[in-house]
């Protein structure tokens, strides 16, 4: 019975990731990306949105996990939950809104009503329906849901680790994020920008963490905004790779502000120049831990498959197709902060995007990526930098010099884990 | 019925605002001319100081609280200029070819020396990628100077704001 469908589902995943060493068709075979919906954006556990996005009872907005829209909902009994676009009659897709405020939805198309719940409220000229059972057709929903400190996460498999289990380290990126609010909350207020990117997916997850391409890919905004951050990505930085385990990156940068100490560098600024931020921060944490957190700064992380906290953005990866991603990004937006906030937005408004000053050009690397994917000799991609020098640190986390291949390497011994089945 | 020649003598306001709309185009189509051809320094010597420009995301929201593709002021407008000339900047290395119409000129307002004018504006973009229509509904705010005009704002309104849209990184 399996017969017919076995030639195209028999891909050696473990003859094409080696330690150090990947293989040029797993960023282009369409079967292989068939098959990464399945076992990585249909069972694991995938970013979809934030609480603050649905701040009131009723509100909605459409979001996604891979192709698949999703709409994340605070619903009428307060909770929040991610049902399926699709009307369980006849399949129309349900909501045609990128967002708004509603306890129910209807469907165009016969007008079946459904509840904000996912229940079936009542059907048109219901007479066609005697006796049949209303329950039997609630709105598909993503089965699991896991928020951790207002990060919703959606799972299509009905049991596996728990999302704290799953993030594991990255937990701490998270609790470092938010302790650059003074009230410890996030808000996603400022909406996405939507860079269409026409690459796989995977170029983006790994050079999210990359520290080798900043000083040459970046070279001509360093160069015109005289920044210094081109430092933090040479040889000489103390700044570091690290592989949390599951797929989860970070590019860690605490050793260089430590080194510095002195607060809100991180940020290209002084507590002189934010201070009805720095005396928030103060007035919550206390003068001693809120140095320390302004000097720390907020985190480089990315959370497999696709949540990338970039210090002042986050970034929603979204595989279209084999050679098709949407970046959607938005600038964080701390509570709390007005005048930091604003700072935020601008700062992010230049850099991100399809005309970020940073952006264009990591996506320009994409795309040619993919292009250079395409050409099978050599058909060995290398990612053995720094393997010599890589090392435990004291949580036994890999890690490794700010340059070298930590992420890379151990984002690939998750998805081998994933994809080898 | 009266002839063409009689409603230009009879109406002399109309014909100074034909006048005005001619100069105005020949303005845009200079501007669209060096955006084309990446004359990045006569590009920006069109800005006055206190310039803004602006390519909203996800329809006109506004740019002081939420998310826009672009939203530059004089000196940021100037970071990205020299981005683009250094020549460092990938994704405009090799340049991407560039031409397009500026059409529907309309003059909207005129107070003092600044007219609001609107301009519909088609361009076809080839780069590594491969070929790219953007289709806009532009607004300009003009401050005349002399015979000329600087820009005083732009705003550029992508038809598909709303979209996922490729890397916008020559002059819209
Ligand atoms: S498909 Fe939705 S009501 Fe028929
Ligand atoms: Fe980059």
């Amino acid at each position: 019975m399996t017969a017919a469908i076995a030639p195209s589902s028999l891909i050696d995943y473990r003859a094409l990731i080696e330690p150090t060493r990947v293989n040029s068709r797993l960023y282009h075979d369409p079967k292989i990306f068939e098959q990464e919906l399945e076992r990585i954006w249909y069972r694991s556990w995938v970013y979809v949105g934030h609480v603050s996005e649905v701040p009131n009872r009723n509100d909605y907005v459409t979001k996604s996990i891979g192709p698949t829209p999703v709409l994340l909902v605070h619903d009428r009994t307060g909770q929040i939950s991610l049902l399926l676009n699709k009307c369980p009659h006849r399949g129309n897709q349900l909501c045609a809104y990128r967002e708004g405020n509603r306890s129910t939805f209807t469907c165009p198309y016969h007008s079946w009503t459904f509840s904000n719940t996912g229940e079936l409220a009542g059907y048109a000229y219901a007479d066609g329906y005697e006796g049949s059972d209303k329950s039997k057709f609630a709105l598909g929903r993503v089965p699991r849901i896991g928020i951790y400190r207002g990060f919703v996460f959606g799972s299509f498999a009905t049991e596996g680790p728990s999302i704290e289990e799953y993030l594991g380290g990255a937990k701490a990126s998270i609790d470092q994020l938010l302790a650059n609010s003074p009230e410890g909350e996030l808000e996603l207020t400022a909406g996405f920008l939507q860079h269409r990117t026409k690459a796989n997916w995977k170029f983006m997850l790994e050079n999210e963490t990359d520290g080798y391409h900043p000083a040459f890919v970046h070279s001509s905004v360093f160069q015109v905004t005289d920044s210094g951050i081109g430092k933090l990505y040479g040889p000489q930085s103390t700044a570091l790779t690290r592989d949390f385990g599951n797929g989860h990156t970070e590019f860690d940068l605490r050793p260089e502000w430590r080194r510095l100490d002195k607060p809100l560098a991180w940020f290209g600024t002084t507590e002189e120049r934010l201070p009805d931020y720095a005396k928030a921060m103060q007035a919550s944490y206390g003068p001693e831990r809120a140095r320390q957190i302004m000097i720390d700064g907020s985190p480089h992380v990315m959370i497999f498959p696709n949540l990338f906290i970039a210090e002042i953005q986050l970034f929603v990866l979204q595989p279209i197709a084999v050679d098709e991603t949407i970046q959607h990004v938005t600038a964080l937006q701390f509570k709390g902060t007005p005048d930091f906030n604003r700072r935020l937005r601008q700062q992010t408004m230049g850099s991100v995007g399809p005309a970020g000053l940073l952006l264009a050009d990591d996506t320009e690397m994409y795309e040619r990526n993919h292009r250079g994917a395409l050409i099978n000799d050599p058909e060995w991609l290398t990612l053995s930098r720094g393997i010599h020098r890589e090392r435990r640190d004291e949580n036994d986390y890999l890690v490794g010099h700010s340059t070298d291949e930590v992420p890379q390497r151990g984002i690939w011994r998750h998805y081998a884990q994933l994809m080898a089945v | 019925m009266t002839n063409r020649q009689e409603i230009l003598t009879a109406q002399p306001r109309a014909a100074r605002a034909g006048e005005l709309l001619g100069h105005v185009e020949q303005f845009l189509f200079l501007e669209a001319r060096l955006q084309d051809t990446h004359a990045y320094d006569e590009w920006e010597a069109l800005w006055t100081d206190d310039a803004i420009y602006w390519v909203p995301a996800n329809g006109a929201t506004d740019p002081e609280t939420r998310m826009s593709i672009i939203y530059d002021n004089r000196s940021r407008i100037r970071v990205r200029i020299n981005q683009l000339k250094t020549g460092r900047h990938h994704t405009q290395t090799p340049r991407s070819e560039l031409a397009r119409i500026v059409s529907n000129v309309e003059l909207l307002n005129r107070v003092g020396d600044e007219i609001d004018v609107r301009a519909n504006v088609f361009i076809f973009e080839d780069s590594l990628r491969g070929e790219t229509m953007w289709a806009a509904r532009n607004e300009y705010r003009l401050r005349m100077q002399g015979d000329d005009f600087k820009m005083v704002r732009k705003k550029v309104s992508l038809v598909n704001s709303h979209k996922p849209i490729f890397t916008l990184s020559f002059l819209v």
